[in-house]
């Protein structure tokens, strides 16, 4: 009788405990895995209230020649350099503090841990491990100065109005 | 008038209500006084029996005790702040204005939130010193120094946590140089930044998410990892109290 069993039935190495076991441990690993996603994809914000990147400078014309402007509240330069306009990133690429210009000493400085740019953005001394970006500026159909604070380009490329 | 009070308090002790909630009965015995700590789900974390030393100042100096102490002020000062604070901006900075001027004692539960967390920084880095110094984290108790190490790394996100609630200019760009930082971290560093502050850059999603951290997920954590601290102290054979091995107290020293 058990020679027929054995026949129809081929022995195997798991017992109905073990077989059960690893069923559950298995759910448990793939239920572990779908509350991983789960939880990654709740904590990442899908819509984000947050300021647009492009910034509207206004019109061309009330930035006088030489002048240096800063907007603190978009966080960037907007520069009428001789050569044409073009415009920094405020943030410092250090740890991200939002940098000052100084206009008498004609540098721009971070309050943060002390670094110090040049006009154009070049690092003159301190921490920070990188120039401060260059942004892509454009005219608006309507004829504003427009700079998107998202988009970095290759320094000295200047808009001529 | 004494012997009256005992005698109130052995008859209370004797109560059916009273010996249905503390199960280990009056006396005085040294069983009965095991009991009392075996039977309670507080005091079973602790030792029936400390050996004198350990309890003299000289050992750990109670830095481990004032640690814990100054987290139970920041746990009522914390939540009695709660109630007067609304974390969203810009109120989270008028609220903390206003705790400070115009709630009654507000300024004073501020402060002593405040200098309870600076001090609980202070005291936990002391007791981690004063037990590295004393040896007390080699056999048997390195599993407990890990939890101790667990419990500082706790602290510091605790206190990191509830640095940007004021909101306020300091609170502003401590974090985000804090949370820059973490860009540093190589391949994930941006994303963990990013879900950190729930967004870009450190904005009303971050100051929710700060402030569930530091009022909701970090205590929690603190508490479970303190009773498992605790435990392990009882575990461990009690406190390391120092003093020469046997072993070594025979060696003669060399000529």
């Amino acid at each position: 009788m058990s020679d027929t069993l054995s026949a129809i039935e081929p022995p195997s190495e798991l017992t109905r405990r073990e077989t059960l076991v690893r069923l559950g441990v298995g759910s448990f690993a793939v239920a572990a895995c779908g509350a991983c996603v789960f939880g990654y994809r709740f904590l990442s914000p899908n819509v984000l209230y947050e300021p647009s990147t492009i910034v509207n400078l206004g019109k061309p014309a009330a930035f006088s020649a030489g002048s240096f402007t800063a907007d603190p509240e978009s966080g960037i330069y907007a520069v009428h350099a001789t050569e044409g306009f073009y415009s920094l990133s405020a943030v410092c690429t250090h740890l991200g503090c939002l940098t000052v210009w100084k206009p008498d000493a004609g540098i721009i400085a971070c309050p943060c841990h002390g670094s110090k740019f040049d006009r154009h953005g070049v690092k003159l001394e301190g921490p920070a491990p990188k120039p401060l970006p260059w942004l892509k500026v454009w005219l608006s159909d309507e004829g504003d100065l427009m700079v998107d604070r998202s988009v970095f380009v290759p320094p000295n490329q200047y808009l001529r109005t | 008038m004494i012997q009256a009070m005992e005698g109130y308090w052995n008859q209370l002790r004797r109560t059916r209500v009273w010996q249905s909630v503390f199960r280990s009965g009056t006396g005085t015995s040294n069983l009965h006084r095991s009991q009392v700590v075996q039977q309670s789900i507080f005091l079973h974390l602790l030792a029936v029996k400390v050996r004198k030393r350990a309890v003299s100042f000289r050992v750990t100096w109670y830095l481990g005790t004032l640690s814990t102490a100054t987290f139970a002020i920041l746990v009522v000062t914390g939540i009695l702040l709660m109630l007067y604070y609304h974390p969203s901006t810009p109120e989270a900075y008028a609220d903390m204005k206003d705790l400070q001027f115009v709630v009654s004692a507000g300024v004073f539960l501020r402060n002593l939130h405040r200098w309870s967390a600076h001090a609980m920084v202070l005291l936990v880095f002391a007791h981690m010193f004063k037990v590295f110094y004393r040896g007390a984290y080699r056999s048997p108790r390195e599993f407990n120094w890990v939890v101790g190490v667990v419990l500082l790394t706790l602290t510091l996100f605790l206190s990191y946590t509830g640095y940007l609630l004021p909101w306020d200019q300091l609170a502003f760009w401590a974090i985000t140089v804090g949370s820059n930082l973490l860009s540093a971290v190589p391949l994930v560093g941006d994303k963990i930044r990013f879900l950190m502050l729930g967004g870009h850059t450190v904005n009303a999603n971050a100051l929710l998410r700060f402030y569930v951290l530091h009022c909701v997920i970090l205590p929690l954590l603190a508490v479970l990892f303190i009773a498992i601290h605790f435990w392990r102290i009882r575990k461990d054979g009690g406190i390391h109290v120092g003093g020469p091995k046997p072993a070594e107290a025979e060696t003669l020293p060399h000529a």
